[in-house]
């Protein structure tokens, strides 16, 4: 449900079938299953959950949240002032 | 095995398990948590009870002649045997050593009683038993009594060794936790949870590949730096299972004050940081098995945190909180933000979450 | 840690506190519904640090307290079973069932095993073929695509000693049920990142149609939920209701393509109770029948009771935010995390474990005022 951690993708294999990979969670490499995310490559960046890849980190979303999250004024307020 | 339903009809299912929660020993009871305190004020105490022992703590200091003798006993149950950074034996010498130290005793020596289960490999003995004496060598000390039994196959996971130690008590070294004083500074002697991780790292159903290894070392050494600083110390512990916020806790009870831990302050590896993401953990519960945390005089901190850095075990040692007022017991977190929440002895132990 | 560690961001929390506190005027409650994000608002104290005007209410987003109690008996009763290992994750442990919890099952000598991941079981199995391994499968619909590769793998390699209790619900039921209560009083919400992550966003769309609230698709780290609170309220006080995303950097619109097919394939949408809330429809999973030979109650032949909870537990009203657990009877009294009565006491993300250790805080705040 929750904990979701990224990791970056270090090495893929095929295991049984199913593709897995090694991820860094900076310090700590783990095992953890790619089937869900077909379209990631070795250093993409995973949200890992029980083991599992749920998504591929979209690395421009997350600047541009950022970005947003320290606007010191919404876009909103500076309509509000135009 | 079926029972009947609370209703009393008659039922598919029933709770199959006798219910006899509090009536026997859970694995909750070993964590060094509150179960186990609970556990230690329902039976041992009253039955044990004697000035001494009523402390509660790791090692009780008598008067033998004109020495002051302190002694310490201590169990090793630990899965894997062999781990990132160590074994059942160096763990158990080191965390003998550790309990005589952290009391201001010099170790003077140690007994170790091996319980070993039918089937355990020669050869693998033999690697522990060697590694004791390496880690006794290291320590200073010697393993000057020992005994052997041997119990049927599914006992003992391998192998249990329980050691006492036994140490002297230089005069003019005064600690304990009657002598901490609003205004002291908490130090700790390293980064935090390395051994839990690196043990956690070893175990099935939980693997991950780490450089983490245990912390588990003497720390006689570091605790005579510390003591010749000229720093007034007022009380050591070595945080051990349950980890630092456990022994934190301890201190608050046994001296009634409140103390304020700082997050950001707190030192973790990166590789403890990511293992404890990863598994839901907080590292402050993560067991140490080579770090001690003291209480001193915050107009002597600075000079022993100086000596304790010098020591090759204390590189990374700094400040993390302080003794905030009376009227505790209380131990409070600030976080990065500057909110406080309470920062309470678990019931059992941390369990790895999903959620 | 890369896009963890940025998120967690001092400034970007001061910066957005302040945004808030500007354009907020008048008093809203907000539910977040996963269980990680309260972990997170108790952990750093971020409903202090919001403006009192901002009140977080803790949702039914743990789904280690809404587990159907029978499914908790369930595994129980099977661990007890010689021969057979029971693989949970670990915040099931500790869950009360009907009269004990898997870990007492385990003092009392039951093979009960913590992992990390399905597969992890499933490697057991296969591991350990004269074993049964049976997986409690317990999340909402960000673990169900785990526990589906794990029985579709084991179909795939014919693992005959590996089944599954599965136990997984979905969110926008919930958020249903609360929305359609007489007494309901959020009127915004902040929908579960890693669900949506995996289920995409357009299924919020008719509730927030239907119902008129704002539903923001929001993270787990502080910065994620103080913009996730950001937007909330600017929908609020804008008398707008849509359905926003701010964990755009995990979530797109469609979700997961990949794992909404394989769920699609192994599960089937069915009617369930909830632990501490009515049956809502279609809001569990079952195997599909092409897949129900992994089903390890059919395969156990465990039959559906009915299991009552202790008469004092008020979960329900809790887990729909109308009663806060300092205002339970049994709160701090007969119910504390050591002895739990329901769910939220239990797990460290349950509301009434989250009310419990704040509220030694606010006692000792309260004692020293008076002192002074």
């Amino acid at each position: 449900m929750c904990l979701g951690i990224p990791g970056r993708i270090v090495g893929i294999v095929d295991e049984q079938g199913l593709r897995m990979g090694e991820i860094d969670f900076g310090g700590v490499t783990r095992k953890v299953c790619l089937a869900y995310v077909p379209e990631a490559l070795v250093g993409d960046y995973a949200i890992v959950h029980a083991g599992f890849a749920i998504s591929r980190v979209d690395e421009a979303e997350a600047a541009r949240t950022l970005e947003l999250a320290r606007e010191i004024e919404t876009r909103l307020a500076e309509e509000d002032e135009s | 095995m079926s029972g009947s339903d609370r209703n009393g009809s008659p039922a598919s299912l029933g709770c199959p398990v006798p219910t006899r929660k509090g009536e026997v020993i859970v694995l909750g009871h070993g964590s060094g948590g509150r179960l186990t305190s609970e556990l230690v004020n329902r039976v041992f105490l009253p039955a044990l009870s004697n000035p001494l022992l009523d402390c509660l703590n790791d090692s009780a200091e008598v008067q033998v002649g004109t020495s002051r003798v302190v002694f310490t006993t201590d169990s090793f149950v630990v899965n894997p045997l062999r781990f990132p950074g160590g074994d059942i034996g160096s763990l158990a010498v080191n965390g003998t050593v550790n309990d005589l130290a952290v009391a201001g005793g010099r170790p003077i020596g140690l007994s170790a009683a091996f319980i070993l289960e039918e089937g355990l490999p020669i050869a693998e003995l033999e690697a522990i038993v060697q590694s004791m004496r390496r880690a006794a060598d290291r320590a200073g000390v010697a393993v000057i009594a020992a005994d052997t039994k041997v119990v049927e196959h599914g006992k003992a996971d391998g192998l249990f060794i329980t050691t006492s130690g036994i140490g002297v008590v230089a005069g003019g070294i005064e600690l304990g936790a009657e002598r901490i004083q609003v205004g002291d500074a908490v130090l700790v002697s390293g980064p935090i949870g390395d051994h839990g991780i690196a043990v956690m790292s070893a175990r099935e159903g939980l693997e991950f590949q780490t450089t983490t290894v245990s912390d588990s070392a003497p720390l006689n050494g570091l605790v005579s730096r510390m003591l010749e600083s000229g720093g007034a110390i007022r009380c050591m512990r070595d945080p051990t299972r349950g980890g630092v916020a456990t022994v934190i806790n301890e201190l608050a009870k046994s001296s009634g004050v409140e103390i304020v831990i700082e997050e950001t302050a707190v030192p973790v590896r990166n590789g403890v940081r990511a293992a404890c993401e990863i598994l839901g953990l907080d590292p402050l519960y993560v067991a140490c098995e080579g770090r001690l945390v003291a209480i001193v005089d915050s107009a002597g901190a600075e000079q022993v945190l100086a000596a304790m850095r010098h020591h090759p075990l204390g590189g990374s040692s700094c400040r993390i909180g302080a003794v905030i007022r009376s009227g505790g017991p209380r131990v409070l977190l600030r976080t990065a933000f500057g909110t406080t929440r309470p920062l309470d002895v678990l019931a059992g132990a941390q369990l790895p979450r999903i959620c | 840690m890369k896009f963890l560690d940025e998120f967690r961001d001092a400034a970007a929390v001061r910066t957005l506190l302040e945004r808030i506190r500007a354009t907020i005027t008048r008093p809203w409650i907000i539910m977040e519904v996963c269980g990680g994000q309260t972990h997170t608002i108790v952990h750093y104290g971020l409903d202090e640090l919001l403006p009192r005007e901002v009140t977080l209410v803790h949702g039914p987003g743990c789904p280690v307290c809404v587990t159907p109690i029978e499914m908790i008996d369930f595994a129980i009763e099977l661990s007890t079973r010689q021969g057979l290992t029971l693989c949970s994750f670990g915040d099931m442990l500790r869950v009360p069932g009907s009269t004990c919890d898997l870990f007492d099952a385990r003092a009392a000598g039951a093979d009960v095993r913590v992992v990390y991941s399905p597969l992890d079981a499933l490697d057991l199995a296969r591991r350990e073929p004269m074993r049964e391994v049976v997986f409690f499968a317990v999340g909402f619909e960000t673990t169900a695509p785990t526990t589906a590769m794990a029985v579709h793998q084991a179909a795939r390699l014919k693992v005959p000693n590996f089944s599954v209790i599965v136990a997984h619900v979905r969110v926008p039921p919930a958020i249903e049920a609360i929305l359609s209560a007489d007494d309901n009083r959020v009127q915004g919400f902040l929908a579960a990142g890693h669900v949506c992550t995996v289920m995409g966003i357009d299924e919020y769309w008719p509730l927030v149609e239907r119902f008129k609230v704002p539903i923001v698709v929001t993270g787990f780290e502080p910065v994620d939920l103080l913009q996730g609170v950001e937007m909330c309220v600017a929908q609020l006080e804008q008398g707008r209701a849509e359905v926003e995303n701010q964990y755009a950097r995990s979530v797109r619109n469609a979700g997961n393509v990949t794992a909404r097919d394989l769920l699609a394939e192994v599960f089937i949408f069915v009617d369930r109770r909830w632990r501490g809330l009515d049956t809502l429809p279609k809001s569990a999973l079952s195997l599909s029948d092409r897949y129900a030979a992994y089903d390890a109650i059919r395969r156990f032949g465990l039959t559906q009771a009915r299991a009552n909870e202790p008469m004092e537990c008020r979960a329900g009203e809790v887990l729909r935010g109308l009663l806060k657990p300092t205002q339970c009877p049994a709160f701090g009294s007969s119910c504390t995390p050591d002895h739990p009565l329901g769910a939220p006491m239990v797990s460290s993300e349950g509301a009434c474990a989250a009310y419990f250790r704040a509220g030694r805080l606010a006692t000792a705040a309260a004692e020293e005022t008076e002192a002074k």
